[in-house]
């Protein structure tokens, strides 16, 4: 028998907390002011602070790609940046998008070739699809797989998603 | 589409009817409704597989501004005593976990304490340096090192079937011309749906509580807080609107559950409570399995003797079972069988359901050994399975209630251009890749629970139905839509469907493949009463021409009640509810499997799958090129949504074979790979053409809806179909899933 110990601080001491400060986001569009820890993730404070559950969490880690959101119309994720750092920036989400009656044209697209099952990664599919073409680089198939690979879709719905991001790359052309 | 069509949507192919929701953001998933005055709980989970918790150290946490309370076995209040206040609808046999419990570690990641703050960022940071000692004992976790400790279990859990037997296998085996043995090995896999586990609760002023978690069964959640809290079930209503999908990961109330309910009765205080991607490789998994199939072929290629036999791990505290062997009894003609399942107690948490469970993993089994005895007998694979085709089911002795397998072997060859394969490996090649071409292909129960529903129409012929069903991404809320449209003769945009509350009426957890067939008929059942309920108002108009008429004497077809031998003579449903000067008019229904057709039939879906691999010569790298997967599953209610089902079985498959495996180190008894960065599972680069095609079964016998369920079926041969195609190409038979680049070079 042997004893492990899972240990705090190395030298036994917590540090008082750095505490929380206001934060301005923009997001979609509107300044969002927000009491927030320094530490606390965009992903954390669209979900928990800014009230915009659009944006999903599915692994915190920078694994799975249901947190991208744009920024100044570049696909991140949002799990991977502090809030803090996104100061200033231009932060589009999937609430930022479309709406229910005014869909963006992936969303349609995404509805019209079922590229989802239990929605949750869908909103991160859309914003990074969004990015792809904002990046203008994705033309054929094959690269659109390649270039959406970091957005894993565990229902395995990537037949439809391709088919959907295809069809408004296409139109865009 | 004639315009006499227009409400018939049962086997159409409309877009999810929660799409624009899914798409924007706005369906909510449990972690996220908005609660006011929340306060967020972080999950701290042991490091060690086996002992005991000598000490936690929480005053030091506590102490910082902020931080809540630290609740551990340690301060846990008195709870429900017995073992089956913890037994929710689907557990197997045994002793339940509580968390919290004692002291006693029973698994590694086992939930040791909950740590509440203000805000997540600071019961995420207590949580990181709270200080817990524990005492280390030996752990067992290794089941392929103990297969020989296996037993038959006793009881098992709800629908385990222990294995069948007729014949005698070894004489069969003995008169055999061409005889193989294997052992076929998959390790273990976690469901990892893309939703992290979490749950919400509402602590009202009035102390009562809503419960939003990740389920796939509110009413068995509810169940458990009655038993284990003592609460009534007014005190406790669970929902879940949407769940980020599921896979069998939300069979059973997972801890998420009782840790966030404890904390808000405690506190008195609403609650948010998620799991981190790492600890939901805590909460059960499909269990590593070794399997040994011997197979033996007379003259004519007719199988003569079966044996199969499965050894998985349980839990020290529970007897967890799944069917992996019986299918092997019943896919294929066979006189003299012998299938055998043990499962081996070890310190790791309860296995739990997982897609197809027992069948994915069985048909791993069966089906690469169906494809090494078509090789030994020299019989083409698809041409072996039809010459021991199966017309009854011999494991039960019954006719099937529908079965167009054949039919589906001759639908996945000719999308798929099967005649074109030549039998040898490594025969077939596209520069450096060698191309391979394999198959496989499985059974699955059609089964329907109990189930109720409730409908009612308003005056302005607006339809709501509801079920406590769940929508884990299979399309529930679409095809309760379309089944209560097409019954009332309304357009869909017309119906509401709405499920996932333990405010409506009672449905069984969603799993099993079973809810389209259940819930689906329950939707059929409350539409037909409600429907009689509008014949009678509509006859009571002046000079109705509905007057006399039975209602099996009508049909309810684009929002008219007509006669069905004279359409001509009808009247329009809204004016109906006009005249009869109701507000809104309701029915109940319930639902239940016919048992004297349950008795007389076996009731199966069934599917082929075709598989083109290319593997790199020289670098081993494998890709899935082409599948072609043919389902039989009665009636297809949504052409759209179960297409993607299948769809979604296929990448499954795809990860079962070729990715998927979480890798224990049994020095520490803990999962090493416990995070979706290294839990491979495919992404969209992975996944080429992949077609599905219905074969559509008219069963009468199965259920009033003549569905037999699409949501595991797909799945099945998937995995086996890859191993055959890989060894088609390479000449290197693998028999251990995933097949990764090292076992083939
Ligand atoms: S939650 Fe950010 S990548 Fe998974
Ligand atoms: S739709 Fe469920 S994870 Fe993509």
């Amino acid at each position: 028998m042997s004893t492990v110990s899972t240990t705090s601080a190395a030298d036994g001491q917590l540090r008082p907390l750095v505490p929380p400060s206001p934060v301005t986001l923009r997001i979609n569009g509107q300044d969002h002011t927000l009491q927030l820890a320094p530490w606390t993730s965009l992903l954390d404070a669209l979900r928990e602070y800014a009230g915009l559950t659009g944006t999903k969490k599915g692994c915190d880690h920078g694994q799975c790609g249901a947190c991208t959101v744009l920024v100044d119309g570049k696909r991140i994720n949002s799990c991977l940046t502090l809030a803090v750092l996104q100061e200033g920036a231009d932060i589009t989400t999937i609430e930022g998008l479309g709406s229910e009656h005014a869909l963006h044209p992936l969303q349609q697209a995404f509805i019209d070739h079922d590229a989802f099952q239990c929605g949750y990664c869908t909103p991160g599919q859309i914003c990074s699809a969004q990015g792809l073409i904002n990046e203008g680089k994705a033309q054929t198939e094959d690269e659109i797989r390649e270039l959406m690979s970091g957005n894993v879709c565990r229902c395995g719905a990537y037949v439809g998603i391709l088919a959907a991001v295809k069809e408004v790359v296409d139109a865009k052309r | 589409m004639s315009t006499d069509s227009n409400t018939k949507y049962v086997g159409k192919a409309p877009s999810r009817v929660e799409g624009p929701l899914k798409v924007t953001g706005q369906a909510k998933y449990s972690a996220e409704f908005s609660v006011p005055d929340l306060v967020y709980g972080y999950v701290v989970s042991s490091p060690v597989a086996k002992g005991k918790i000598r000490k936690i150290h929480a005053d030091k946490i506590l102490a910082l501004p902020g931080v809540i309370q630290v609740f551990s076995h340690e301060n846990v209040p008195t709870l429900a005593w017995f073992d089956r206040s913890y037994k929710d609808d689907v557990a197997p046999g045994g002793s339940p976990f509580r968390p919290l419990h004692d002291d006693e570690i029973k698994f590694s990641q086992q939930p040791v304490a909950l740590v509440v703050a203000e805000t997540f960022e600071l019961a995420r940071y207590a949580a990181s340096v709270l200080e817990i000692e524990y005492e280390q004992e030996k752990h067992a976790t290794d089941v392929e090192a103990l297969r020989e400790k296996g037993q038959e279990p006793g009881s098992g859990k709800t629908g385990y079937k222990p294995p069948v037997r007729r014949g005698n296998a070894d004489k069969g085996l003995s008169k055999a011309e061409h005889r193989i043995k294997q052992e076929y090995i998959h390790g273990t896999q976690h469901h990892n749906p893309m939703e992290i586990f979490g749950a919400t609760v509402h602590y009202h002023p009035d102390g009562k509580l809503t419960v939003y978690d990740k389920t796939q069964g509110v009413y068995n959640c509810q169940q458990y807080l009655k038993k284990v809290f003592g609460l009534s079930a007014d005190k406790a209503r669970v929902v879940n609107l949407f769940m980020g999908g599921g896979f069998g990961a939300g069979l059973r109330p997972q801890y998420e559950l009782f840790l966030s309910v404890l904390a808000a009765l405690e506190l008195k205080r609403s609650i948010r409570l998620s799991l981190t991607r790492q600890q939901m490789f805590s909460l059960g998994h499909r269990p590593h399995t070794v399997q040994t199939v011997e197979l033996g072929t007379g003259p004519g290629g007719e199988l003569l003797g079966l044996k199969h036999k499965a050894v998985h791990e349980t839990s020290r505290f529970e007897e967890y079972t799944e069917n992996v062997v019986n299918w092997s009894g019943m896919l294929y003609q066979c006189p003299d069988v012998h299938l055998e399942y043990e499962v081996v107690p070890l310190d790791v948490f309860t296995p739990l359901d997982m897609r197809a469970p027992g069948a994915a993993t069985g048909s791993i089994g069966l089906e690469v050994a169906m494809d090494e005895m078509a090789y030994e007998a020299g019989i083409d694979p698809l041409e072996f399975r039809r010459r021991n085709y199966a017309d009854r089911d011999q494991n039960e002795d019954k006719p099937f209630s529908s079965k167009k397998l054949r039919e589906v072997y001759d639908e996945g060859a000719r999308r798929f251009g099967w005649d074109q394969r030549k039998m040898e490996p490594r025969s077939m090649r596209e520069g450096n890749k060698l191309v391979g071409w394999g198959m496989a292909g499985g059974v699955w129960d059609a089964s329907m629970q109990k189930a109720a529903a409730k409908a009612s129409i308003t005056a302005d012929g607006k339809l709501t139905v509801s079920s406590a069903a769940g929508e884990n991404g299979t399309g529930t809320y679409t095809v309760m839509t379309q089944i209560a449209a097409e019954t009332l003769g309304l357009p869909m945009e017309a119906v509401t469907a709405k499920l996932g509350d333990t405010t409506l009426p009672e449905a069984p957890v969603q799993g099993g493949s079973w809810t389209a067939a259940t819930v689906g008929s329950a939707v059929k059942s409350v539409c037909e009463a409600l429907g009689e309920k509008l014949l009678k108002l509509a006859q009571k108009m002046d000079d109705s021409p509905l007057k006399g008429a039975k209602p099996e004497d009508v049909e309810f077809v684009n929002g008219l009640i007509r006669l069905r031998k004279e359409p001509r003579q009808s009247v329009v449903l809204r004016d109906v509810l006009q005249v009869s000067g109701e507000r809104e008019i309701e029915a109940d229904s319930s639902v239940m499997p016919n048992p004297l057709n349950m008795q007389k039939y076996s009731m199966h879906a069934h599917n082929a799958v075709f598989v083109e691999v290319q593997v790199d010569e020289d670098l081993g790298t494998i890709h899935v090129t082409r599948v072609v997967n043919v389902v039989a599953a009665g009636r297809i209610i949504n052409q759209k949504t179960a297409r993607s089902q299948v769809l979604g079985s296929v990448v499954w498959g795809i990860s079962m074979a070729l990715m998927e495996e979480t890798v224990m180190d049994h020095r520490y008894g803990r999962y090493m790979n416990h995070n979706y960065a290294e839990y491979h599972v495919p992404v969209n680069a992975d996944v080429r053409d992949i077609e599905v095609h219905f074969v559509e079964e008219e069963d009468p016998h199965v259920n009033p809806l003549g569905v037999k369920g699409i949501g595991e079926v797909g799945l099945l041969g998937v995995a086996a179909a890859i191993t055959n195609a890989v060894y088609h190409a390479t000449g290197k038979r693998v028999r251990s899933l995933p097949l990764t680049i090292d076992k083939l070079l």
